[in-house]
């Protein structure tokens, strides 16, 4: 038997999680790589609901893990459930997106079979049959790839955007879906979870906007916040901004652009004194032309910027401002 | 907690170019300082005491240091060099060694490392200890079994989760306003205990990384970046230029 990856896709609410493709694509991408085979899990209450709609994607088998203790989701039910499923199968590599979700359990989950996860990987390697994990370190500053060192199964996640889940290949035929029913004792899960709810009303929605002009904490004050809001207004954008930003009560949490916050793909994302940490970085790297000013010449969101400006955002927006202005009016 | 580099600091790969060179300046991690603000106020809200461990060089002995200083009762530091390169695994299985005699009822930590970024140490460390965890935290309320936690949820989600005591919450930053040292708080620092914890003391709960750092580097660029250079109206004028003939936005 070859080896074989297991990728567990993620639903939520009733719904697949569409960054549960990206995964798919991960895992065929290194099924092509090693000649390992490729299968996928769904979880949940009611999994098979969903086991559907992954077969049909180029995977040799779907598992449907089920118990009723696996709603409302709970790190303890997913971890007992799951490390259920692969005592069973035995994957040599198991795949996940790198969500909330996956954060809470994941680490519990490799720990209880006495291995380790490598987290927020976005690509891998397979050199001189050595299957290597890169990631991000120093909040992207540096890249780092990393091996496994120890038995199977190993356990990797996936940032969100790292592999296009539009490329998942769909098979010639619907994959078959086993339902692996998993028992989980009375006592097993501690933790009882309410609702799910929204806090604020979204009032602003982000992902709609042409251009958005983003602040981060390179504006020092509460007060300069102003000098900002002046240019988007000039350029018909939206105000937005990375986390510190928002924590700080300087803008509003629904303007909040990264992991935590909206994920955008502007035609212009105009990003000021923002370092450019991953955790924002995942909400804009989509955008279709980056402008970055920054002070610190190595401040991550260069890497991603198609214009950059190394200096300080104080300097460079109140002219930019005027400009933008006289040209609006036919200057 | 942990001490990482500064967030702007300039960092150079080691000889080895499995690490940094560690001539650099350090801070406390920020999702750390969270965690322990909310210890703090946890505390000042229902009495006990607040402990703060770390793992690192000497160097990191100024996390510590700064955290008894904003009210922490005392310290444990386990001091060498080799836990800069453990992997999450071995870390927690490092602090679970050293706490084995404490009686917590709560730990808290940041909810991923500005250096590593594994975000797994916190929820590693529950399991070893056999505790429920939650991460992603934002709200702490005792309550009659235990307490009432606020996860954070993806794109503006939340929900509330009773837990039982003991248990582990990774903190979010962003949670609570962080607090300065006070001039008094630094002096009352000087006479609290560190008790510090050789790798001695817990190399027998330690094994060999379950992961291993092949090569760092300097991440390739994917994009083709165009630096505009020269005065900030220069600047302002070439931008909009852009703007207009090439991005069409305007």
């Amino acid at each position: 038997m070859p080896d074989t990856i297991l990728v567990v896709v993620e639903q939520r609410e009733g719904k697949l999680n569409r960054v549960s493709w990206e995964t798919i694509t991960a895992g065929q991408a290194i099924a092509a790589a090693t000649g390992w085979s490729l299968e996928a899990a769904v979880v949940g209450g009611n999994a098979s609901a969903f086991a559907a709609e992954v077969s049909a994607k180029k995977v040799g088998k779907v598992y449907a893990v089920e118990s009723p203790k696996l709603e409302p989701y709970t790190p303890d039910a997913f971890a007992a459930a799951l490390k259920q499923l692969l005592a069973a199968k035995q994957p040599k590599l198991v795949l996940m997106p790198h969500t909330y979700q996956v954060r809470d359990f994941v680490p519990k989950l490799a720990t209880a079979m006495g291995r380790t996860v490598i987290s927020d990987c976005i690509g891998f390697k397979h050199e001189n049959s050595k299957l290597l994990f890169t990631r991000q370190m120093f909040q992207g500053k540096l890249a780092a790839d990393v091996s496994f060192n120890s038995d199977a199964p190993w356990f990797a996640t996936f940032q969100n955007g790292a592999f296009r889940g539009d490329k998942a290949e769909n098979g010639a035929n619907p994959a078959p879906v086993e339902t692996v029913p998993v028992d989980i004792a009375d006592g097993v899960v501690r933790n009882r979870p309410q609702e799910v709810f929204k806090e604020a009303k979204q009032a602003v929605d982000l992902t709609q906007a042409e251009i958005i002009v983003s602040v981060g904490r390179g504006i020092k004050e509460q007060k300069n916040i102003e000098l900002v809001k002046q240019l988007a207004e000039a350029l018909g954008g939206e105000l937005a901004a990375s986390r510190p930003i928002c924590d700080s009560g300087w803008l509003p949490m629904d303007r909040q652009i990264g992991s935590s916050g909206q994920t955008v793909a502007p035609k212009l994302y105009l990003a000021l004194g923002i370092s450019g940490a991953i955790q924002h970085i995942v909400g804009m790297k989509g955008s279709r032309t980056i402008i970055a000013v920054n002070k610190d010449s190595e401040a991550p969101i260069f890497e991603i910027a198609d214009y950059a400006i190394v200096g300080n955002l104080f300097d460079i927006v109140p002219p930019l401002t005027e400009e933008v202005k006289k040209a609006k009016a036919g200057g | 907690m942990k001490q990482v580099p500064q967030k702007d600091a300039p960092l150079k790969l080691n000889e080895t170019a499995a690490w940094i060179r560690e001539d650099v300046s350090y801070e406390v991690n920020e999702p750390d300082a969270f965690a322990l603000e909310e210890s703090l106020r946890q505390k000042e809200k229902h009495g006990g005491e607040v402990v703060a461990i770390t793992s690192g060089p000497a160097r990191s002995q100024q996390v510590l240091r700064e955290a008894l200083a904003k009210g922490v009762d005392r310290a444990i530091h386990l001091e060498d060099n080799a836990f800069v390169g453990l992997d999450a695994f071995n870390t927690a299985k490092a602090f679970a060694a050293a706490i084995k005699d404490e009686k917590f009822d709560l730990i808290l930590t940041g909810l991923q490392s500005d250096d590593y970024g594994y975000a797994q140490t916190g929820v590693i460390l529950a399991e070893l200890l056999g505790w429920p965890h939650a991460t992603i935290i934002m709200q702490i309320e005792k309550n009659e079994t235990g307490i009432r936690v606020k996860r954070e949820l993806e794109a503006g989600f939340f929900q509330f989760v009773d837990m039982p005591l003991p248990a582990v919450l990774t903190i979010q930053s962003g949670i609570n306003k962080l607090r300065y040292a006070t001039l008094i708080g630094i002096k009352q620092a000087k006479n609290k205990p560190i008790r510090k914890v050789g790798l001695a003391e817990v190399q027998s709960a330690i094994g060999a990384n379950l992961q291993k750092i092949e090569r760092l580097y300097v991440p390739q660029k994917t994009k083709k970046t165009e630096h505009i250079e020269g005065s900030p109206g220069e600047i302002a004028k070439k931008l909009v230029d852009k703007l207009r003939n090439e991005l069409r936005v305007l």
